[in-house]
């Protein structure tokens, strides 16, 4: 059997700012197989993002530091890997999009010639040879080929994000990394998007990590899910698992807050109080202040994980066995 | 989760005991405590306070008096009596150096004063109204950038006259455009803000809108370029009494000390080193504090 | 119930260097008080600079609005003073929305203030903090300034600042949309609270379909300037007519596993509202356009009791 594609081990993430430190992730554990999409879902400064740039080597340094925890994929730690071997990576197996279309392209170079960078920067062809695949890309996602030498201002916000996914995946990547990749677009337009990378994503057979708030998009997009709360895993399990048997006080929150598109509800139920603050995060379960099932228990101790089903875990005092099944019955 | 106590988590736990407060923190109060960490601009401060005080009371504080002369003593190198010297006229350096930090700062603080109050009116009015008014504004203000600073002051005292009146106003007008700039860029940026837009909404009126809302959040560069106005005014003033045409002797100059100094550059080396270092001094540590300041008030630092 | 507020035939163009920019075209509908109209579309479609003209941030190009029956449409200065007493606005971004030099308990007060409503220090903080616990803000953050609030509170603070001179009608723009879920959650549930209690007409623009549902007795639909649907909340979800409406419900994404839905994927994207040809603005992405939509420019018509809309070949 092959490694898993992907595999981040208490990964411990900090930024040290002169004078606080920001816990952005805290102890991240997951695994990914190949062909896999993993949505994760979590608050603004939940650590989603930090998470996606660690697994890329892509964090700030300084001010962010890796204080421990190993990123695997295909079984080499990327974190300890010589700066040229990470950037013979970056591009070609692992892409990252980013939330914003119209900052993450260069403004001025045709969208041809960023797509065409990656392609000659990792493979080994000549610049006809590229200019056919670019061209080839931009049609895959929907772009005219004959748009292959105009400038990204000539583009929408949706064509531009459709031109940062043909350069995403020029390399056909074996995993892609999507930041929030249609928050900044339209309905109509994310639909549109969402369905192209799905059936991108399927063809050239790649894996997707779904950074997103939306679990709308979850729904749609995803086979896992990894819930993220005050920079940890809260919750994982497959999308099934997740919307169907939600063990964690906060993904039921999350559920439940969610005004709904088909059924008459007069008064929403949101999540008591605030996330956390990053700088001065608590030495024990860190929803606890907005839990309605808290117990002493919870003041106690860190949070065990457990495992209710195969493939399912939970880091929450309360949900070891049947006892807050009851509870929710 | 435990915390991971990390060395920089412990530095971080250090600070936060020690600023601990449960009181809000002021944008102002939040730029001091940035400012208070950055320790050049801290020594830049202190050196710019014993300027101000020498400034305020040279009488008290200087050895001798400005105009003190004493012919057995010219030329006198660096001893006991006068650490930095006397000068062809047996005058102690040292002195006229103190004496002069008043000129200095006068031209200095109160010419940026003049040029941002004229060229922030003017800035901000061009800025709020926009359209015709913005287009006078500014092609006027670009005429003026378009002569450099020292050759306007020089005109403006060839024509007016020398003195130390005259002198001020050469420099605050050759400031007035560039703080006009820097003030309707800046009024510029915050008036698109949507808190301008909510306050018009509650119905507030235009004065209170420029006075209240647009620039107290339009201070930071403001503050900034002054602070670094004050050095490039020193440097014109000292520049133009060394040409002759600011400051008029016997009163201490830096600029015209060193212009007096000149011929004995070579056998009296301290009548041009000590006002030399001086006005380096000066503008070094207005132009730190000016840096210093821009950091501390730079919104993205905000935390 | 009483019409609080009418608009009529009501016109908003900006002049750019391409052109006129229709930005809201010739809209008209009524609010009843105490009520919530939902305005829904895409980022261009106007909805934004709808609500702006309304309350007079801009000054309509063409027709009437009227508050209580009488026209606000060209009022004098000082009347436009007393008039934003009763109309006020929250602003989308919590982040710019508020001066950041100023205070939790100035930016409250600073209405009162303006409108000369308190006599003495003592009655502007007993009015603030009384407004500050309605809005569900701790008493000790009166002194606190906004770059030390979380977004939702300083979403509070925008809302107390609206609700402060007891206006009757409250533009919305987007006030939840920069917020996390659960935050946006207990935002909705306050504004939702002092509606019932003090009986605020609110016009609630935003582009999520399900907030909207859930806040709004009628809802607009708008695209390029014009309202192409209006219709009650519910009716609007279980037989929607225009095409647009239908496409915009198909790509929300739905947080349910369980529901498969048929995807009506809509071609192309938002044309510029410069200059429009003449004809239906959505005939170039719609599926069911024929020579009339491009011809003709569809009229709001009634289809059933209450519900409107501008398509030639309605769903139904």
């Amino acid at each position: 059997m092959r490694e898993k594609l992907l595999k981040v081990s208490d990964l411990v993430v900090h930024y040290e700012l002169e004078n606080e430190v920001v816990e952005a992730v805290n102890g991240v554990s997951f695994e990914m197989d190949r062909g896999e999409t993993l949505g994760i879902v979590g608050e603004t400064g939940a650590g989603k993002t930090t998470l996606a740039l660690s697994i890329m080597r892509l964090v700030p340094e300084p001010p962010g530091r890796v204080v421990q925890g190993t990123v695997a994929l295909d079984g080499e730690n990327v974190l300890s890997m010589a700066k040229r071997e990470i950037r013979q990576i970056r591009g070609k197996k692992v892409s990252m999009i980013f939330q914003d279309p119209m900052t993450s392209l260069n403004p001025v170079q045709t969208v041809g010639n960023q797509i065409m960078e990656v392609i000659k920067l990792h493979e080994n062809c000549s610049a006809a040879e590229a200019v056919i695949r670019a061209t080839e890309m931009l049609e895959r996602v929907g772009i005219p080929g004959e748009r292959f030498n105009e400038y990204p201002h000539q583009f929408s916000g949706g064509m531009r994000q459709r031109v940062v996914i043909a350069i995403a995946l020029a390399c056909s990547p074996e995993l892609l990394i999507a930041d929030e990749p249609t928050t900044a677009l339209d309905v109509t337009i994310q639909a549109q998007i969402l369905d192209m990378m799905r059936r991108l994503k399927d063809d050239l057979n790649t894996s997707m990590i779904m950074i997103t708030h939306d679990l709308g998009v979850v729904a749609e997009t995803c086979d896992k899910v990894a819930i993220m709360y005050a920079g940890e895993l809260v919750e994982y399990g497959t999308v099934e698992q997740i919307f169907h048997r939600p063990k964690h006080p906060y993904t039921v929150g999350l559920f439940r807050s969610l005004p709904s598109l088909d059924k008459d509800v007069d008064r929403l139920q949101p999540i008591p109080g605030l996330m956390p603050d990053p700088t001065k995060l608590p030495n024990h379960c860190s929803f606890y202040d907005r839990c309605e099932e808290a117990c002493d228990d919870c003041l106690q101790r860190e949070p065990p994980v457990v495992e209710p089903e195969p493939g399912h875990t939970v880091r929450c005092c309360r949900c070891s066995g049947g006892e807050r099944r009851e509870a929710m019955e | 989760m435990a915390k991971r106590i990390t060395p920089a988590t412990e530095r971080a736990a250090r600070i936060a005991a020690k600023e601990r407060s449960t009181s809000p923190v002021s944008p102002a109060k939040a730029a001091w405590r940035r400012l208070r960490r950055n320790k050049a601009a801290m020594a830049a401060g202190v050196v710019i306070v014993i300027l101000l005080i020498c400034a305020v009371f040279p009488a008290q504080l200087a050895p001798y008096g400005f105009d003190e002369q004493n012919y057995a003593v010219a030329f006198t190198a660096p001893y006991k009596e006068y650490p930095l010297g006397t000068d062809n006229l047996g005058r102690d350096i040292l002195s006229r150096i103190i004496w002069g930090s008043r000129m200095s700062l006068i031209i200095g603080i109160v010419s940026v004063v003049v040029g941002l109050l004229l060229g922030g009116i003017l800035g901000a009015v061009a800025a709020f109204y926009g359209g015709r008014v913005d287009d006078v504004i500014m092609r006027v203000m670009d005429v003026f950038l378009a002569i450099p600073n020292m050759l306007l002051a020089l005109g403006i005292a060839a024509s007016l006259g020398t003195g130390l009146w005259n002198l001020l106003l050469a420099i605050a007008i050759s400031n007035v455009p560039r703080f006009a700039r820097i003030v309707r860029s800046s009024v510029m940026t915050n008036k698109s803000m949507e808190f301008v837009e909510a306050a018009t909404a509650i119905g507030a009126s235009n004065g209170r809108l420029i006075f209240k809302h647009l620039l107290p959040n339009s201070l930071a560069p403001i503050i900034v370029q002054g602070t670094i106005g004050i050095a490039s005014g020193i440097l014109c003033a000292c520049g133009l009494s060394f040409l002759g045409l600011g400051i008029q002797p016997p009163t201490a100059e830096w600029g015209m000390m060193l212009s007096s100094a000149r011929q004995y550059i070579r056998s009296n080396w301290w009548m041009v080193t000590f006002p030399g270092i001086t006005i380096m001094l000066a503008i070094g540590c207005f132009n730190l504090l000016g840096d210093g300041l821009r950091d501390a008030l730079d919104p993205r630092m905000k935390g | 119930m009483s019409t609080l507020l009418e608009v009529k035939n009501l016109k908003k163009y900006f002049k750019v260097p391409a052109g006129t920019l229709h930005a809201v075209d010739d809209v008209s509908f009524q609010i009843e008080t105490g009520t919530t109209m939902g305005v829904v579309g895409e980022s261009g479609c106007g909805k934004s600079t709808l609500g702006r003209t309304l309350i007079h941030l801009l000054p309509p190009t063409e027709g009437q609005i009227l508050l209580d029956g009488k026209s606000i449409t060209n009022v004098k200065k000082r009347q436009l003073h007393t008039l934003r007493k009763n109309m006020q606005m929250i602003f989308q971004d919590p982040f710019s929305s508020l001066n950041p030099r100023m205070s939790v308990s100035q930016a409250i007060g600073e209405p009162l203030q303006i409108y000369g409503l308190v006599k003495n220090k003592q009655e502007l903080d007993r009015r603030v903090r009384e407004t500050m616990d309605t809005v569900g803000l701790a008493a000790r953050l009166a002194d606190s300034y906004p770059h030390e609030l979380d977004g939702g509170r300083r979403q509070r603070i925008g809302i107390a600042r609206a609700l402060v001179l007891q206006p009757r009608f409250i533009v919305c723009d987007e006030p939840v949309s920069a917020l996390d879920v659960s935050i946006q959650a207990q935002i909705l549930n306050l504004m939702q609270d002092l509606q019932r209690e003090n009986g605020y007409t609110y016009l609630f623009i935003t582009h999520d379909l399900s907030v909207v549902r859930h806040i709004s007795d009628e809802i607009c639909v708008m695209y390029l300037g014009k309202v192409v649907e209006h219709s009650p909340a519910k009716e609007l979800f279980q037989h929607c007519c225009h095409p647009y409406t239908k496409a915009l419900l198909s790509a929300i994404p739905i947080p349910n596993i369980d529901v498969k839905r048929e995807r009506f994927l809509l071609k192309g994207e938002i044309t510029s509202p410069i200059d429009p040809k003449p004809g239906c603005r959505f005939a170039a992405r719609c599926s069911y356009a024929t020579e009339a939509c491009r011809q003709e420019s569809p009229e709001l018509r009634e289809l059933s009791p209450n519900h409107f809309c501008a398509c030639h070949h309605p769903l139904m």
